[in-house]
């Protein structure tokens, strides 16, 4: 039967962009989720737009479950597909369609790879502002389905902010445009409510989104601290002084430290209990004021050292410690579950503390590096796939670490999605009523529920709600 | 035979939760979710038709329905985090008064709500109805972080949390906002909130409107960021030319900055409104329109003002009229035909622009729609949804595209 479908795909896209043999699948059997892997059925490497709506009608037709995969990088297992699925890789989708400066909008293919966007509006002095750590391999399609952040979403806003228009085809083949050049709606927002849908309303063919200005001056502030507590509460005293630094990153001493020993070194402080790098942007006089307001509440919660770069180079050299660490962290473990939840601000000291806590009693080594500004912790533990025991030990930390964060009224994902990792979570995140309310959303889009199955909803855990009218 | 609605009302949510409206409708006023979820769920086994009230000064009070289910017994600050910068209210607080709750703590909600200061917190999110200050902080679903919802059939349903990112489940809150009601009645809402700027300068101009206009495009291509730009009719600003109206916030040196910026770009002659009068000089700007008839607004970019201008003001007319001088967006204040919004929605969507009529008599908006005809594919996709939300179509809402 798969060799059947796999000629079938083949006449839509041709042979060579189908791939059917289980060595051919060790590619697609993973995403950057070290703890979880499947090998789907068959992909397919669609090179046009109409060369997916073709797949994707193929597939309703014959009632066969697909999976959307852009370029792998996910965190939360969104890509994965069983065997029963076909997995539809985007990466060939990677046209920039148009860069419009004057309305600083442009419209991009799925697979075209976020930094290429920015570097492609650059000339204009326009750039896309959410930036994943992965940016220089993640697609927009998988910012759109996961509804990606980055750093500089503190200031700028994640992926849903930027979406203006969606041309989505539907898990029956069907096309739809939501939204519209200027954001504004056609009806009700249902490019908000596409965004961060993780791949299970349907395909996002082309992608309508702001450019952002460059800002005219930037500067990056490096501080040490005693403590990520003392780190923190610095962070909550510059947000309640009304400030907005574009980005504002921590880092623990564990992470620094592998940083340091790495090729990625980037100067910092290896002494320190913690790092935050600070970033303000806009006008001179803005940024000039603003440093200066920044540097004092530093220095009034604690900070040691602070470092301030000012040319693009320094400035690149202090991000690149930042924007590296997870590979940094190779160095302590072949494998990193690298984690995402959210706390309030007010929370980070406390949370911090029992993540340390939560290390300790199942002995592993956690890293911490994160979106400060945005209480979005990244808990990163190091281990090694091949002890079995260690990984239960892992999957132990992360269901404590999630317990913790909601404790506090978190949430359990702020930027990677629910994916297949989350799973077990969204129960104690959501009541069953909502959770049904979710599932039944997803029928509208997907009566069949052959988008990314299995994923983001625990059906088991749904209040049951009347299917919408076919 | 069953008894009246009054009745059976009074019986679920106690007397003094039930009364009659002006045009002696039953109103249940409920104190809780949970009262909203009982009278829904009493509404959808009955057949009664349910027409959702804040304030009553925006939607309209002249849906037809067997009852009216009003939101201001919600009308608690649930919780206020300066630390965090976030809040949980229930959707019938006022605007005014969440304000003045936020200042206490040197916190605000950046959203400047057109209509009466009263106006509702759950009136403003569902028909997602931003003023000028959209230009700098977004539009209301940039602001909102999750909500609790009533269904029509009587389901509480909460998505989203109470932190700034937030990526777990669907993003069921997105719909809500600006849902005009029909996905459910929202009963608290998670709102993001700001530090009060240490300066706050407003700026005004008078002109021609192609001369604002142009200045808009001009200090677009600056880079210049500003918390609102927002170009005004002479009805609107109570004054014989054009308005173009900035607000610029942040520290001393930042603000200064800005301002020179807008003075080198414009050659425009700029007025300084003193810090004592520029909020009431913003208020008086969203109260514009509160008396009129029906409001619309157009999701234009701001290279398509200008021709977007000519269209209502020849459709419609030059009135009531706000728009956004450096992002685009246009209200529309005033009273009209079916005929002529129809006809203005005809022209506006073979430019790609979307009209949202965000308030207007029962009669015109059943007749118009808030949205009119979907696109393509669309319109299905919003009508499972609706009946997902609301199964028996008991809120009463213009939702279904039409014409």
């Amino acid at each position: 039967m798969s060799m059947d479908l796999a000629a079938a795909l083949a006449r839509v896209v041709g042979t060579r962009w189908v791939r059917a043999r289980p060595v051919e699948l060790v590619t697609f059997e993973a995403d950057g989720l070290p703890t979880h892997s499947s090998q789907p059925r068959l992909a397919v490497i669609p090179g046009s737009r109409r060369e997916v709506v073709e797949v994707v009608r193929m597939l309703h037709l014959a009632g066969i479950p697909f999976v959307a995969r852009g370029a792998g990088t996910g965190l939360s297992g969104g890509a994965l597909a069983g065997g029963d699925s076909v997995l539809i890789v985007l990466t060939r989708l990677d046209r920039i369609l148009k860069v419009d400066p004057s309305r600083r909008r442009a419209v991009v293919e799925p697979g075209v790879v976020n930094a290429r966007l920015t570097d492609a509006a650059a000339p204009f002095g326009l750039h896309y502002a959410p930036d994943p750590s992965s940016q220089t391999a993640c697609t927009l399609g998988g910012n759109v389905a996961e509804n990606a952040g980055g750093p500089h979403c503190l200031k700028y806003g994640v992926t849903t902010n930027h979406v203006a228009e969606l041309e989505v085809v539907l898990p029956d083949g069907r096309l739809v445009r939501l939204g519209s050049p200027h954001g504004e709606s056609w009806g009700p927002d249902l490019v908000g409510l596409f965004v961060g849908s993780e791949g299970m309303f349907g395909i996002a063919l082309e992608i309508t989104v702001h450019l952002a200005p460059i800002a005219p001056a930037v500067r990056t502030l490096l501080a040490a601290f005693p403590s990520v507590r003392r780190a923190s509460e610095a962070v909550s005293g510059i947000i309640a002084a009304g400030i907005v630094p574009a980005a504002m990153e921590m880092m623990d001493q564990s992470c620094v430290r592998a940083v340091e020993a790495s090729i990625y070194a980037a100067g910092y402080p290896t002494d320190a209990g913690a790092v935050l790098l600070v970033e303000v942007d806009g006008s001179p006089e803005a940024v000039g004021a603003e440093v200066e307001l920044v540097e004092e509440l530093l220095r009034r919660h604690g900070a040691a050292g602070i470092r301030c770069a000012v040319t693009p180079a320094e400035r690149a050299r202090l991000w690149q410690g930042r924007k590296k660490a997870f590979g940094a962290m190779g160095r302590i473990a072949p494998d990193l579950a690298v984690q995402d939840a959210v706390v309030p601000r007010s929370a980070l000291p406390t949370v911090l503390d029992e993540v340390s806590a939560i290390g300790q009693r199942y002995g592993l080594t956690i890293s911490n590096v994160f979106h400060a500004g945005d209480g979005n912790l990244h808990p990163n533990i190091s281990f090694d796939r091949r002890d079995a025991a260690l990984l239960a030990r892992v999957h132990a930390a992360n269901r404590d670490i999630m317990a913790a964060c909601l404790a506090v009224g978190g949430s359990i994902t702020g930027e990677h999605g629910v994916g297949s990792d989350k799973l077990e979570y969204m129960p104690d995140a959501f009541d069953a009523e909502t959770l049904g309310a979710m599932r039944a959303v997803r029928r509208v889009f997907d009566p069949d529920e052959r988008a990314n199955p299995g994923k983001v909803i625990p059906l088991r855990a749904c209040r049951e709600w009347r299917r919408g009218a076919a | 035979m069953q008894p009246p609605v009054l009745e059976r009302l009074r019986a679920l949510l106690g007397p003094d939760a039930v009364t009659r409206d002006p045009a002696g409708l039953p109103r249940a006023t409920p104190d809780s979710a949970e009262g909203v979820a009982l009278t829904c769920r009493l509404a959808h086994d009955e057949g009664w038709r349910v027409r959702v009230e804040g304030h009553g000064s925006w939607v309209p009070g002249d849906a037809p329905a067997d009852l009216v289910l009003c939101t201001r017994g919600l009308d608690r600050i649930s919780s206020v985090s300066p630390a965090d910068l976030v809040a949980t209210v229930e959707a019938g607080v006022p605007m005014d008064a969440l304000a003045r709750r936020l200042a206490e703590d040197g916190m605000w909600l950046a959203l400047d709500a057109p209509g009466r200061p009263e106006r509702t917190v759950g009136s403003v999110v569902a028909t997602a109805t931003a003023g000028p200050l959209r230009a700098g902080f977004g539009p209301v679903r940039d602001h909102v972080l999750g909500c609790a919802v009533v269904t029509g059939d009587g389901r509480i349903v909460k998505p989203g949390g109470r932190v700034v990112k937030n990526v777990a489940g669907y993003d069921l809150t997105k719909l809500q906002v600006g849902g005009f009601g029909g996905f459910g009645i929202l009963t608290e809402i998670h709102v993001r909130l700001r530090a009060v700027p240490r300066r706050d300068v407003t700026l005004v101009a008078r002109g021609s409107r192609d001369a604002l206009t142009l200045a808009g495009r001009d200090l677009l291509a600056t880079g210049v960021t500003l918390a609102a730009l927002e170009l005004l009719s002479p009805t609107v600003a109570a004054e014989p030319d054009w308005v173009l109206a900035a607000r610029a916030l942040g520290t001393e040196a930042g603000v200064h900055a800005d301002l020179d910026r807008i003075a080198a770009a414009t050659g425009l002659g700029w007025a300084t409104v003193p810090l004592e009068r520029s909020h009431a000089f913003w208020d008086l700007i969203a109260r514009a329109g509160a008396g009129a008839t029906a409001t619309v607004r157009l999701g234009v970019l701001q290279d398509g003002l200008d021709e977007a201008l000519d269209l209502v003001t020849h459709e419609l007319d030059e009135g009531l009229v706000w728009a956004g001088a450096l992002h685009g967006g246009i209200r529309w204040a005033g009273s009209a035909e079916v005929s002529q919004f129809r006809a203005l929605r005809r022209l506006a969507a073979t430019r790609e622009i979307p009209l949202t009529l965000e308030r207007a008599p029962w009669a015109l908006r059943q007749a118009v729609g808030h949205f009119g005809a979907y696109r393509e594919g669309v319109g299905q996709l919003v009508g499972k949804l609706r009946e997902t939300f609301d199964p028996a179509h008991r809120l009463v809402v213009a939702l279904e595209g039409v014409e």
